[in-house]
């Protein structure tokens, strides 16, 4: 009798246990929805100014001026100018290293890199900012003799350097996960090495690949203190890489601390956050959907 | 085919091959580089401002001389303070997926709920913190605001290294012990989790690395541009290295007078942080090699 009601205790124990885990690994679902709910209470008043349309399409961001002006357009291309411009350094570095990591380095090597890329990716967003500021910008200057060397230009390259990491690390995981008989049967027709990389092994691991360099463009959307430093800050829509933008993620940053608390530019700052945070939410979720996919099919149905 | 053409077009195709192995080893080259020399570059000109006094001392004369030890501690407080946050959480979330979840809506959820965290910018991180913690909860910008919001920045990147370390456990382990009559929670709590401690630890320094040097998530929630005198409680504001670093850089009429002091700051924090990675690094590849099974 004891020993009945001994297990039966213990089973109740463990059902809680298995209730109280699974409500705090929900909570991170939680944490995401609590987000959203706080940007959209500090950013919704907002909309009660200006429409949405004028606040995404408007084309003067002016938020202290009397009246003020709250378009972000400027502050939308500026975000998406410096990330096309980081991807074409990253993506093209980001995937060859991988390439090389994965599959044609001697091991020695192959270890000494992977633990560069995992130092490059440590490098907090502030230190390369810095150096943007410091060498990057001033050498811009002086070789295409600018005005300003804190523009799209210095931004690009130091978001690359942020992006590299993601792109690489994720791509070469994908690239592993390629089966070895894929590779052999390749050898066996004859095929170079060459052949096999690029008409073998990349193509059966595409989706990870895409999905590596989908959330490197997310890392450079979001990315604060590289734009925020080197990006140059000037909210209008550029006309060349030479120019100097505002990001989104900048412009949050640094005019937080001096919008006064819930006026019309406090509000616009958070709503500039949900601007934000949707366009990333889309990136994560497209990447997500993509090694799904990925996942379900595997080596039969390739 | 006659012998020639064959033998062209094996070159031709060897040919391609050389490229392309060419462009590979360059792209590897050029990110090392760029790597080695920003370390090089701070390395070379922060040596010569990092002293004693500078990391023991408070800044002074309107943060143009003196040192940077508030921002030291403040750093330290929010990434311990970040750590007691994400670590329990992180551990228990890991938990739930790899031993109890059951491949199904819920856990996919879950799943696509961590993914989607890890990619929110740092910098709307910090807009929540504001709002949420600092002025719906009336914690004001402080240590706890702070804290907090750095946990949940990288809660997600100890649930991923906590996982690995989780499912790295062989099956066997198991196993045996639920062979043996032992419940599934002692299963995990005496069997499962100490074997894979050290995995987890190492995620949870990665994560340590990861807080100390973001700037964003702390600029509206705790980071103070000057104070003189260290916290007294977890509701007082803090300076913070990453934030010292963007303040003497963009702020104030001294930005060239201050560059010896900006070097020695941005030293002392890659020093930190690559530092605390290293010692994953390593920690890692010592455990690989000395696994038990």
């Amino acid at each position: 009798m004891k020993t009945r009601k001994n297990i039966l205790t213990k089973r109740t124990e463990e059902i809680a246990i298995r209730n109280l885990f699974g409500f705090f690994a929900f909570l991170s679902v939680l944490l995401l929805g609590l987000i959203l709910v706080f940007l959209f209470r500090e950013g919704l008043p907002l909309f009660k100014q200006i429409s949405v349309a004028d606040f995404l399409f408007g084309t003067a961001w002016y938020p202290t001026y009397d009246p003020p002006e709250y378009g972000i357009w400027p502050l939308i291309v500026g975000s998406l100018v410096v990330t096309f411009f980081a991807c074409l350094i990253a993506v093209p570095l980001g995937f060859l290293s991988a390439v090389y990591i994965a599959e044609i380095a001697p091991a020695g090597i192959k270890e000494i890199l992977k633990s560069v890329i995992e130092l490059l990716a440590g490098l907090p967003s502030v230190v390369l900012g810095f150096f943007g500021m410091v060498i990057v910008g001033p050498w811009l200057q002086e070789t295409f003799d600018l005005p300003t060397g804190l523009n799209i230009a210095n931004a690009a390259v130091m978001l690359a350097i942020m992006a590299i990491p993601t792109i690489s690390s994720l791509s070469e995981d994908a690239l592993y996960a390629v089966p070895r008989e894929f590779k052999e049967a390749s050898y066996a027709l004859g095929a170079t090495r060459y052949e096999t990389i690029i008409r073998v092994v990349v193509p059966a691991a595409l989706s990870g690949i895409s999905t590596a360099v989908i959330l490197g463009m997310a890392r450079a959307i979001g990315e604060t203190m590289v734009v925020l430093m080197v990006a140059g800050g000037a909210a209008a829509v550029p006309g060349g890489i030479f120019d100097a933008v505002r990001p989104m993620t900048a412009s949050i940053a640094a005019e937080m601390g001096e919008a006064p608390f819930r006026s019309g530019h406090y509000h616009a700052l958070f709503a500039t956050g949900i601007v934000l945070f949707v366009i990333t939410l889309a990136f994560n979720l497209i990447a997500d959907t993509i090694s799904n996919r990925f996942r379900e099919t595997g080596s039969g149905t390739l | 085919m006659n012998g020639k053409t064959f033998e062209s077009s094996m070159r031709s195709r060897y040919f391609k091959q050389r490229l392309f192995f060419g462009a590979v080893r360059l792209s590897a080259l050029v990110i090392t580089l760029a790597l080695l020399g920003i370390l090089a570059y701070i390395l070379d000109n922060g040596f010569r401002a990092v002293t004693w006094e500078f990391i023991t001392q408070p800044p002074t004369d309107s943060m143009t001389k003196g040192g940077i030890m508030p921002a030291i501690v403040g750093t330290l407080y929010l990434t311990v303070g970040a750590i007691l946050v994400a670590l329990p959480l992180g551990v228990v979330s890991a938990i739930f997926l790899t031993e109890y979840a059951k491949q199904g809506a819920l856990t996919r959820i879950i799943r696509i709920g961590v993914n989607c965290l890890a990619g929110v910018p740092s910098v709307v991180f910090g807009l929540f913190g504001l709002g949420f913690f600092v002025v719906f909860l009336k914690f004001g910008s402080s240590i706890l605001a702070g804290a907090l919001t750095l946990g949940i920045l990288i809660l997600p990147t100890i649930i991923g290294a906590a996982e690995e370390a989780l499912k790295a456990v062989p099956q066997t382990f198991r196993e045996a012990s639920l062979a043996l009559g032992v419940s599934k929670w002692n299963t995990i709590f005496r069997i499962v989790l100490p074997s894979a401690l050290p995995g987890i630890l190492t995620g949870a320094i990665l994560g340590v690395g990861r807080a100390a040097g973001e700037t964003a998530p702390i600029m509206f929630t705790a980071a103070a541009f000057f104070t003189a005198v260290l916290p007294k409680s977890i509701f007082d504001e803090v300076m913070a290295l990453p934030y010292h670093i963007y303040v003497l850089a963009t702020a104030g009429t001294h930005i060239e007078e201050t560059r010896p002091l900006q070097y020695g700051t941005v030293l002392v924090l890659i020093a930190l942080v690559l530092g605390i990675d290293l010692i994953a690094i390593i920690m890692r590849s010592m455990f690989r090699r000395n696994k038990r099974w």
